[in-house]
């Protein structure tokens, strides 16, 4: 057995991965942990930009993916709690997998193999005139669905931010704008990692870096060969009031390659259809753009599940996520002996959201296993983090009183999504609490600020001007996502060019 | 929470409801001026430009200019208004009760009201509602917020802009840009002809050499952090990009300027009948919608290109509430439809009774030269040198053309026809 006094854990990436292994470590005594980020924010990777979807696991075979599928059920259960203790937003309406044709049901009967194998209670296929009570919003080509009860829907940028917030709490560092260039290594030993603030000492590296974890490992002089690609998703987003919203989880059947196109209604009540699967150049991993052909295939494949569609001109956001796709599908978790001290948490493609709270016991507890090192329970970690106070949330009643005690609930400067300068002011506060970068894209993330119809054409001024009082900064320097909201003062060019 | 009582409540501080506000007091009813931002005036306030007021004041005034004008005669007539106030909902009780529901920082209020008039102006397009690709980079705007940063706060967004969309915002902006040693490197219009005012063209644009690209859509943004460049492309006459014809424009800032919608929600939810043309409700000749009692004025009614309608219709809705409460309903013996005819685009009031004489806003689908704008029906017939979708034709339709109309003629066509 190793003796340390104190274990010195530096996670690298802040994804839902790398925030989950966090929230977890931080349940135990005499670990320092650290979390690092690329991003001015946590959860801006892969986690930001997905399908938001708790998978029932049936679709993961156990002969295949034997972790993978274990991880995932594990998941399944452990978001249950997880989502109340940290009061994430959630539902679980369950899912249909849509079949429209022999093959289509063919496929989706192999699922109900899989189901049983894997022990997903409720499977089961339901004809044409069952699904149609279970969903009337669905297509008139259906001929049936693989029924799966227990799917759910989360907010998957709002699960990362809370389980930091809940990890700060419990004693996590965050470190954001952080660019880990290398692993150092020394005589068989992590020693940490080598940042763009500087050397950063550590025991145990964890590789939670998602799409850049090819590199990292790389770095740490371990997997050479192993390769993440570039899968690109994009999604497009309707607005709040279109007639066609279905309560349950719909997709068609899924191929080898990619689970299918999902028609949803996100917990914040928008439809959201998508994604497509597309693999990029192994070196494209900041192509977040969006493409005429995506958008028009998921619209298409979104006809099969919907009864309609709206219109185009109904869209209120298209967007495009990168999913780490590893060699093979098979996710890399493993603790090196040599360089002893690296983990990799690498290639957790899909279902890595479902996984990622189980990914983070079994990451823990191989860590102990491998490392042979016993973890002592902390006697004052908190599970619990308390969402923002919501006036869209809230009845008349409950936000009258809200402003008894802080008139700042009752000024609203989102029309669209109804919300107050309080929220947006805790929102900062929440903000730099966790030690990352105040951004309006980071205000509309914890506020929903921005989510609606204008889409912040009428408020991001106005969060901007609360933002540059709250820093006393000056407003053109508030960070919208990257850079800055203004590049000077009117007279600026002018006096330049004199 | 408290309770207060109203014969009517104004929704929406800009100069439609300045103008409803301050009709409907002088008027003699007790009414309620609702703003939700901290200021009244709503767009004007950061229009620096002339070209307002000339109708109403007689003048060529600024926007800032016209709309303190109008706020100082607000004042005067003794308009009870209060600002950062959120209309949360409006409850549809009865004929003659409504309830809004207003957030503010000194609590929620529940106002009983007889009417309400919405004057809640437009919102801006965005860029996915115009379905440009590509990636999401910081650096796009649309116009309103570009105008607010820079006319408001004194904030440059960017040095390098390319606009898409020629109305008369898009142009505006163009211009405020050149003046402030910004480069505009193109305006972008989808349509063959600009959508603004010809003298908005020439004012904005030919004078400051911006080149303006008629026929080409924005395909495609590009950029990491910022934006970098946009991928511009020619379009079909069926306003689809031509393949093979796109170029790039390095720029670091776009701005949107495709067009205004009116802002309804609250309306929606009321579930009044929405004209599909203008995005607005459908009214009567005093602006009442489809449910009793709620009116509406300015650009949430219809987008207009002058702000001296705006300030016309809060002004007529604010008779409409007054007729309404005095008649318990406006009295009319027959509704005549409007029926949209040849190359007209949209047209409101969408009915008139003829019992009183109308003013008829209109747009027209195509620009045409040497044309009679005409109603047949009652004998109506004027030339016109040429009129473009960018120009609302305005016209007055005294009582009397309706007197030799029989009964049973419940509608009346407006049409474009060559000379």
């Amino acid at each position: 057995m190793i003796f340390m006094d104190r274990l010195r854990v530096a996670i690298v990436g802040a994804g839902i991965v790398g925030a989950s292994i966090a929230r977890i470590l931080s349940s135990y005594q005499n670990v320092d942990i650290l979390l690092i980020d690329r991003e001015p924010d946590v959860g801006w990777g892969s986690s930001k930009a997905n399908t938001s979807i708790i998978h029932p696991c049936h679709e993961e075979d156990p002969r295949v993916h034997p972790l993978r599928a274990e991880l995932c059920l594990r998941g399944n259960k452990l978001w249950r709690e997880w989502v109340e203790e940290l009061e994430i937003p959630a539902k679980w309406p369950g899912e249909l997998m849509i079949f429209t044709d022999s093959d289509e049901e063919k496929r989706a009967r192999e699922f109900l193999e899989l189901a049983k194998m894997n022990k997903v209670p409720g499977v089961r296929v339901v004809d044409r005139e069952e699904l149609k009570i279970l969903e009337p919003n669905v297509g008139s080509v259906v001929l049936g669905a693989l029924y799966a009860p227990t799917a759910g829907i989360i907010s998957p940028f709002e699960a990362v931010i809370a389980i930091v917030e809940n990890a700060v709490d419990n004693g996590v560092k965050l470190l954001t704008e952080t660019y880990v260039e290398k692993v150092r290594v020394s005589s068989g030993r992590v020693l940490g990692v080598e940042t763009s603030r500087g050397f950063i000492e550590a025991d145990i590296v964890i590789n939670a870096s998602g799409i850049y974890a090819d590199k990292i490992s790389h770095t740490a002089g371990v997997e050479l060969d192993f390769k993440i690609v570039p899968r690109r998703g994009e999604y497009v987003l309707f607005d709040e009031d279109v007639d066609v919203k279905p309560t349950k989880i719909l997709h068609t059947t899924p191929i080898p390659r990619t689970k299918g196109v999902y028609a949803i209604t996100t917990v914040h009540g928008n439809l959201m259809i998508g994604p497509t699967a597309e693999d990029l150049p192994i070196d494209a991993k900041e192509d977040l753009s969006t493409t005429v052909e995506g958008v028009e295939y998921v619209l298409r494949e979104a006809r099969k599940l919907l009864r309609s569609v709206p219109p185009k001109s109904r869209i209120i956001r298209m967007f495009a996520g990168l999913r780490p796709e590893p060699p093979g599908g098979q996710w890399l978790i493993k603790v090196y002996e040599d360089p002893w001290g690296f983990v990799n948490v690498a290639g957790i493609r899909s279902p890595g959201l479902t996984a990622a709270p189980a990914i983070a016991e079994y990451v823990v507890k191989l860590i102990e296993d491998t490392y042979d090192i016993k973890l002592a329970r902390k006697n004052s970690w908190s599970r619990f983090r308390r969402d923002m106070v919501r006036v869209g949330n809230k009845s008349l009643e409950e936000v009258d009183k809200l402003i008894e005690k802080n008139p700042d609930y009752g000024e609203i400067v989102c029309i669209c999504k109804s919300v107050s300068k309080a929220e947006v002011l805790e929102a900062v506060e929440r903000i730099l609490k966790i030690g990352a970068k105040v951004t309006l894209d980071g205000i509309k993330f914890r506020t929903y600020a921005g989510f609606g119809k204008c889409q912040g054409s009428f408020c991001r001024w106005r969060i901007a001007l609360l933002i540059s009082e709250k820093l006393g900064i000056p407003l053109n320097e508030v960070v919208v996502k990257k850079s800055s909201y203004g590049i000077g003062d009117v007279k600026m060019l002018w006096r330049e060019a004199i | 929470m408290k309770i207060l009582n109203y014969d009517t409540v104004i929704i929406g501080g800009g100069p439609a409801g300045i103008a409803a506000a301050i009709r409907t007091t002088e008027l003699g009813l007790k009414s309620v001026f609702l703003e939700n931002r901290d200021v009244l005036g709503g767009i004007p306030l950061q229009c620096v430009h002339p070209g307002f007021g000339l109708h109403y004041f007689r003048e060529d005034l600024t926007g800032t200019e016209f709309i303190t004008r109008l706020i100082d005669k607000l004042e005067k007539t003794g308009v009870e208004y209060i600002v950062k106030a959120y209309v949360h909902s409006v409850e549809y009780k009865d004929f003659d009760k409504k309830i809004v529901n207003v957030i503010t920082p000194r609590g929620v209020l529940k106002i009983n009201t007889k009417t309400v008039v919405f004057t809640t102006g437009a919102r801006e397009r965005h860029i996915f509602e115009i379905g440009v690709v590509g990636d999401r980079p910081d650096g796009i705007y649309t116009a309103g917020e570009a105008q607010t940063l820079m006319d408001i706060y004194g904030i440059l967004p960017g040095k390098e802009v390319v606009i898409v969309g020629s109305g008369d915002v898009g142009l505006i902006m163009a211009r405020r840009f050149a003046l402030e040693g910004a480069k505009v490197k193109a305006v972008v219009e989808i349509l063959p002809y600009p959508g603004g005012l010809m003298r908005n063209v020439m004012q904005c644009l030919i004078d400051f050499n911006i080149p303006l690209l008629l026929q080409h859509t924005v395909v495609k943004v590009v950029g990491r952090k910022r934006v970098e460049r946009i991928v511009v492309a020619k379009v079909d006459k069926d306003l689809k990009p031509i393949k093979g014809t796109e170029f790039e424009i390095p720029c670091d800032t776009l701005v949107i300027s495709a067009g205004l919608r009116p802002y309804i929600d609250l309306l929606e939810k009321l579930e009044v009948v929405v004209d599909p043309s203008t995005g607005g409700p459908v009214v009567n000749e005093y602006l009442e919608t489809s449910v009793p009692g709620v009116f509406v004025a300015g650009n949430a009614l219809v987008i207009n290109d002058l702000v001296d309608y705006a300030v016309e219709q809060g002004e007529l809705a604010a008779e409409g509430v007054k007729i309404f409460i005095e008649n318990n309903g406006i009295p009319t013996k027959t509704w005549r439809k409007i029926r949209k005819g040849k190359s007209i685009r949209l047209a409101v009031p969408h009915m008139v009774s003829g019992e009183r004489d109308v003013i008829l806003y209109a747009r027209v689908s195509i620009p045409e030269k040497n044309v009679f704008v005409e109603i047949p029906e009652i004998g109506f017939k004027m030339f016109s040198f040429g009129v473009r979708p960018a120009e609302m034709l305005r016209l007055r339709l005294g009582k009397e053309m309706f007197s030799k109309l029989s009964d049973n003629v419940n509608e009346i066509t407006l049409e474009v026809k060559p000379r």
